[in-house]
């Protein structure tokens, strides 16, 4: 065999390896590139970083989870105040909170007067909450209004379902 | 906004809702998975004899027959499994079969057998029957494994039968300084291999029960979280463990795959870096002192540190051949057929099967055969993160830990970065328990992954959906 043919076959080969190699890979990009949610988490840390950087450090020298809800003013837990689960604190982390007698709800209430999915509770791209109602059949009321489209919760306000009430507190 | 990555504490699941099959992606690299050894195989034969060497539709075929049937069972009774497993298994395989096969046409091994053991015996029939055995293997633990959850049950069976099977080989006599064997008339397993599947089922199981206690009960010490006396129990037993394997059948290669699987589930866990840190002073610690006394282990430390040394040398000049391979191998390698790799002598086609690559397909072909290692372990931390269930969590990471693992310190021995120890690398090497193990892990892995991307069940309609009173204004 002539020494061309054979280095022909050799870089041959090693191009072919790389190629399965590069092909795998492309099957999984998704995976490598496509998580929105850090970008998010990204964007805001960005946001916050020139104000509000010595004061998180001061208060939580954990760092990390803690605070991502926006600045100084955000709200760190939600305290139900009223209704079966009077006491009952969930900490805010940045994720959604489902409320609703279904099972999967993040607070599951006790409550004849609850749809099973009633209401959910998120935070906005600046770190806002919000609540919204998930079109229940006794309505979400913050303060006294009754909830038509997703509304900004000012802090200390209490959030109505049934018998439930539920606030934000820092 | 609906995120498709909820954090709930310290668990983190990547929903799967919608996901498509990828059966036909997985069909398409498999099809390019079994053409590309059979592309080394006829290079090969062209490099050596100048023809198209005879067994090669043989062996296209029987590769191609494999990995038909693994893809088939894999369709029918884990539809929505990982679809790079598979394909990455079977082109190590096909590769493995391709080098083996090129060293047993090596005169200088063929004369070698000859003056040892008096008649040269082929080893990539063998390997080709084994693969055929893993595949079974593989095959029955996705038909009667239906749920990886099962395995929760023997987590404390599993540990009995690990540690049994981890103690065997004592009562075995030793072969090549290390005892790793059992021997049972013509067959010669290595339990150890089997044993890091047990390990990671009972490591998975138990640490499911007690990661809380490990992880929440603990002081903070100059940035780090002290476990209290009580809960280091645990890591000290494996850590007693894992030195009496080193002391007792002076194998580095188990004894250093059994405590670093137990660090890393340890770690992955309880998110504690501090258990890391722990781990790696123990085994620092561990090591050292029993390098002090133990000659088998001096010996390794030696031929690491100056393997070119005339006492080296003098006993074994197989990592000195090694580390020629790798450098005669330079940037593109010798091609296939081409390069003297058999210099190596005893295990060039199973411990040493790395220095092959190296000097054949050169430091490309290296980097690309490490990198499909690197996407299996990125594969199962994915599958990991994307399991429902903590059991099926940690045991995805334990397999992966251990399977990237078991590369790290073959191909470090290899190439000299670390003491060689002796074990085989996963699917490339000859050598049954190794393929069996193996494939018996890639089974499991895509058994957790098909019960993590299948779509969850519609929620079943609730019965109290009705029963929401309504409030009438009175």
């Amino acid at each position: 065999m002539s020494e061309l043919t054979l280095t022909v076959m050799r870089l041959g080969f090693l191009a072919v390896l790389w190629l399965f190699v590069i092909v795998s890979i492309q099957v999984i990009r998704s995976d490598l590139f496509g998580t929105r949610v850090t970008q998010r988490t990204a964007r805001r840390a960005q946001d916050q970083r020139p104000q509000q950087r010595p004061q998180q450090q001061r208060q939580q020298p954990a760092g990390g989870r803690r605070g991502r809800g926006g600045g100084r003013g955000a709200p760190t837990k939600l305290v139900v105040t009223e209704g079966s689960l009077t006491g009952t604190t969930v900490a805010l982390q940045g994720q959604t909170i489902t409320l609703g007698r279904a099972h999967d709800s993040t607070i599951v209430l006790d409550d004849d007067y609850a749809s099973s999915r009633h209401a959910r509770i998120y935070p906005d791209r600046d770190g806002q909450w919000i609540v919204e109602d998930l079109g229940s059949t006794n309505g979400t009321y913050l303060d006294r209004t009754r909830l038509t489209t997703p509304t900004p919760i000012p802090p200390g306000a209490p959030i109505r379902i049934g018998k439930t009430v539920i606030e934000l507190r820092k | 906004m609906s995120s498709n990555l909820t954090t709930t504490g310290s668990n983190t699941t990547v929903s799967s809702g919608g996901l498509p099959s990828r059966r036909n992606t997985e069909l398409a690299l498999l099809v390019f998975a079994v053409l590309i050894p059979v592309f080394a195989y006829a290079n090969v034969g062209l490099a050596m004899d100048d023809r198209l060497p005879s067994g090669m539709l043989g062996y296209g075929f029987g590769l191609a027959l494999l990995a038909g049937v693994g893809h088939l069972v894999v369709r029918r009774w884990a539809p929505y499994a990982d679809p790079l497993l598979l394909p990455l298994a079977t082109l190590l395989n096909g590769i493995g079969l391709v080098i083996i096969w090129r060293l047993d046409q090596s005169e200088r091994l063929q004369t070698r057998a000859k003056l040892l053991f008096g008649a040269f015996s082929p080893d990539a029939p063998n390997q080709l029957m084994y693969s055929a055995i893993g595949l079974a293997l593989f095959v029955a633990i996705l038909v009667v494994l239906k749920d990886h959850r099962v395995l929760q049950r023997y987590t404390y069976i599993s540990m009995a039968v690990g540690l049994v099977l981890l103690v065997l080989p004592v009562f075995f006599p030793a072969r090549n300084g290390a005892k790793i064997w059992v021997s049972l008339g013509p067959l010669n397993l290595q339990p150890g291999e089997f044993v890091k599947i047990l390990i990671a089922v009972f490591f998975a199981g138990y640490l499911m029960v007690k990661r809380d206690a490990l992880a929440l009960a603990s002081r903070r010490f100059m940035g780090l979280y002290l476990p209290r006396g009580r809960d280091l129990g645990p890591i000290l037993v494996v850590w007693a463990l894992s030195l009496m394997i080193l002391v007792f059948e002076t194998d580095l290669g188990t004894s250093l795959l059994f405590f670093g699987l137990f660090v890393i589930m340890l770690y992955v866990a309880t998110e504690r870096t501090s258990w890391i840190v722990f781990g790696l002073l123990l085994s620092a610690g561990g090591a050292a002192a029993v390098a002090t006394f133990e000659p088998h282990v001096q010996d390794r430390v030696q031929a690491w540190l100056h393997p070119f040394a005339k006492e080296t040398m003098a006993q074994s000049d197989q990592i000195a051949q090694s580390l020629w391979a790798f450098g005669s191998g330079g940037v593109l390698g010798s091609g296939w057929g081409q390069g003297n790799s058999d210099l190596i002598g005893f295990a060039a086609n199973s411990d040493f099967i790395l220095a092959t690559v190296g000097e054949e397909l050169g430091l490309t072909g290296t980097m690309a055969i490490l990198i499909l290692y690197g996407l299996i372990v990125e594969r199962g931390v994915r599958i990991s993160l994307a399991a429902r269930d903590p059991f099926g969590k940690l045991l995805a990471v334990g397999l992966s830990g251990a399977f990237g693992l078991q590369v790290f310190v073959v191909a470090g021995g290899v190439m000299g970065l670390i003491p060689l120890t002796g074990m085989t690398m996963p699917f490339l090497a000859s050598g049954g328990s190794s393929v069996l193990a193996n494939w018996a892990l890639i089974g499991i892995l895509i058994r957790i992954s098909d019960t993590a991307r299948r779509p969850a069940p519609a929620p079943a309609p609730s019965p109290d959906a009705e029963m929401t009173q309504v409030v009438r204004p009175s």
